[in-house]
């Protein structure tokens, strides 16, 4: 059963193209990531399915009603967690959840059972402002204000953005535990790395889809063989690779490099190459792609992302 | 009713939690009314002045007398040349130099013209020129109550009676132009600050996706900036009551009730600004130079409408503190009743209804 479709969605602002042509369907229960750099396109698709803004062109329905027509059934059933933290900093840790609950017309208490395992973490400091919280905390009580009313259906906008690696962790093994319960997950993220955790992933480049399938899928089809390469002088063997004949693409990847060569190069080759030009200390190594590869892959091959 | 209930407690959480907006809402009208009650003001009381007596008889001693009993005069200095007299002025110890000639006395008792010399300090020429003109009217009472018997000179004269103010209290036109500024600034700009700063801080985002109406929301947002701009009412009233013992001759009730529907007309201003903005400085200076400086300017509080350009008289026509100011005039300080203000009344609701009518037209349900 489909919880959220989108059919060939656009949105303009100005002479600035945010979402072309974009489809994308999420099944019930699924946790689903939008993978994308920053200005990609997520939060616009977000807000357009959370009904907050409209499409210029094509449609979208949420838990079987259309975001024009039936905003008003979606605003009850969904849960919303926007880019960034947008609750009353000079209110309790309590009142800004108990303002939420009643607001959706229910309590704290009748709901407690879904946001126990987030609240109870900050519970002990129920009394603090939200103001005054730490980043990981306010991120954990931002969830609970959005679940709950019990939604069917949670979007989160870069929940985990600006928070430390430790609470990033927690919070998706939140976002399963969560899972677990029926809730549909559509969260965006700019961290690659956390693609891996999602059932289905969505890459997202300049508004435009560039892949949507499960991660392990996505990098099964990694198209080039791959070879992770590590040495003293990255910059200057960057630079190198990107002039030979077998290379077809290679960009820095945390310490190390990634180069994707033509089919049938041998490892033999490239160690050569790389020998005879003076980088003696290369330590070289074939790989699975990674779904950042993937990602570098599909991208407009002109455009320079701000990657993660 | 609930979710209503709701959303009027967390802003007052938000009003009673920032203390430095609480202090400015509470303290502002407070300074205000006492400033312009005591501090500006345009009457003149125990002005300083130098005397040179030159005629040195009873009739300037009664002069000078009657000079210091009207309240409005205080001898400052008793000198003996006139370049003294021009020493004082330099120095600011005075605002008003009188010269008795020799033959005072001969002249008022011969009806003659008499030629007491005031000199005033025109750097400043409203107080001047006030000064010099009740100096000269205490003078021709003088010389006139010396000469019951006599013929009577052949002149026109003037009786001068003050309606609704005898006295002549600047802090009656005051009160009711200090009431009328902040009513506006607590319900327009406070409202409006307030929507813009959901819509700033993202938590707009937030309660559209939720089930609660827009209108709902607004509602309970506004509903208590209404009490605290009663509150306010209260307080100024009170004040200029009690401090300024200025009358409500009037209903206090009416009064009451068309403070009320003031702070609807400003509370739907408020809310027609924060549906054109999205941040709280934008909201603030829309309010200042599209509200404020036209109720200041405009209103009539003021500059008298009466002597302004055509244009700027039309234009007043639509500042709704034009019509507010009339109103608590005409309630406060002549006690007419709901017969002589329904106009005015009736142009304030068709605004207010204008205002909501457009705000509900431009308020969004959703982001853009």
């Amino acid at each position: 059963m489909i919880t959220i479709q989108a059919n060939e969605v656009n949105k303009k602002y100005g002479d600035t193209i945010a979402l072309r042509d974009l489809s994308l369907s999420v099944e019930k229960g699924e946790l689903f990531g939008l993978i994308g750099p920053d200005g990609a396109g997520k939060t616009s698709l977000i807000r357009i399915l959370t009904t907050l803004l409209l499409a210029d062109k094509g449609t979208a329905t949420v838990n079987g009603h259309d975001v024009v027509k039936s905003y008003r059934a979606i605003r009850r059933q969904v849960g919303y967690m926007p880019g960034r933290f947008s609750l009353y900093q000079d209110l309790s840790v309590e009142e800004n959840l108990r303002f939420f609950a009643t607001a959706f017309g229910t309590t704290i208490e009748a709901n407690y059972d879904v946001i126990r395992d987030i609240y109870q973490q900050i519970e002990p400091f129920r009394r603090r402002r939200a103001g005054a919280l730490s980043g990981g905390m306010k991120q954990k009580l931002a969830l609970s204000c959005a679940l709950v009313h019990r939604p069917e259906v949670l979007f989160l906008d870069e929940p985990t953005t600006g928070v430390d690696p430790v609470s990033r962790q927690e919070f998706w093994q939140i976002l399963k535990g969560l899972q677990e319960r029926g809730i549909t997950i559509l969260v965006s993220t700019p961290y690659m790395d956390e693609a891996s955790l999602c059932d289905r992933i969505a890459l997202i480049q300049d508004g435009q889809l560039l892949g949507i399938d499960t991660p392990a899928a996505l990098r099964k089809a990694y198209p080039h063989p791959l070879w992770d390469l590590q040495s003293s002088r990255r910059y200057e063997l960057l630079h190198f690779l990107r002039q030979q004949e077998f290379t077809l693409s290679v960009f820095p990847f945390g310490e190390t490099l990634h180069l994707a060569t033509r089919p049938d190069v041998p490892e033999h080759q490239i160690r050569e190459s790389c020998y005879s030009q003076g980088f003696t200390d290369i330590q070289l190594t074939r790989i699975e792609a990674t779904i950042e590869d993937c990602f570098m892959d599909r991208m407009a091959p002109t455009a320079d992302p701000e990657i993660h | 009713m609930r979710p209503l209930r709701n959303i009027i407690q967390k802003e007052i959480w938000h009003i009673l939690r920032d203390r430095r907006t609480l202090l400015i809402l509470f303290g502002m009208p407070i300074a205000q009314i006492l400033l312009f009650g005591f501090a500006i003001t345009n009457e003149i009381k125990g002005a300083d002045i130098a005397v040179l007596d030159r005629a040195q008889d009873i009739h300037s001693q009664a002069v000078t007398e009657r000079l210091v009993a009207s309240g409005y005069f205080t001898v400052q200095a008793t000198v003996h040349s006139e370049p003294e007299i021009e020493q004082l002025f330099r120095t600011g110890q005075i605002k008003m130099g009188v010269i008795y000639p020799s033959d005072l006395g001969a002249h008022l008792e011969s009806q003659q013209p008499v030629e007491v010399q005031f000199i005033a300090d025109a750097t400043d020429p409203n107080t001047a020129t006030t000064l010099v003109n009740y100096g000269r009217a205490i003078v021709g009472d003088y010389q006139r109550e010396l000469a019951p018997l006599a013929q009577p000179p052949r002149q026109i004269q003037t009786e001068l009676r003050m309606l609704y103010n005898q006295e002549l209290e600047s802090v009656f036109l005051f009160v009711p132009g200090v009431m009328t500024i902040i009513l506006m600034l607590v319900s327009a700009m406070m409202t409006s600050i307030a929507l813009t700063r959901e819509k700033e801080l993202g938590t707009m985002e937030v309660l559209l996706v939720s089930p609660l109406r827009p209108p709902l929301i607004i509602l309970g947002k506004v509903i208590p900036y209404v009490l605290l701009s009663m509150i306010n009412t209260l307080l100024i009233l009170g004040l200029s009551v009690w401090v300024f013992d200025m009358p409500i001759r009037g209903s206090f009730v009416l009064l009451f009730a068309e403070s009320l529907l003031f702070v609807i007309t400003a509370l739907s201003l408020g809310i027609l600004i924060s549906t054109r903005t999205s941040s709280q400085q934008v909201a603030m200076m829309m309010s200042l130079m599209v509200l404020m400086l036209p109720t200041i300017l405009l209103s009539g509080f003021i500059f008298p409408i009466e002597s302004m350009p055509q244009p700027l008289q039309i234009i007043s026509h639509i500042i709704p503190a034009k019509w507010f100011i009339l109103i608590i005039k005409d309630i406060m300080l002549k006690g007419v009743g709901w017969a002589f203000i329904w106009q005015e009344t009736l142009i304030l609701t068709g605004m207010t209804t204008l205002f909501i009518g457009l705000s509900i037209r431009n308020f969004n349900i959703r982001l853009s």
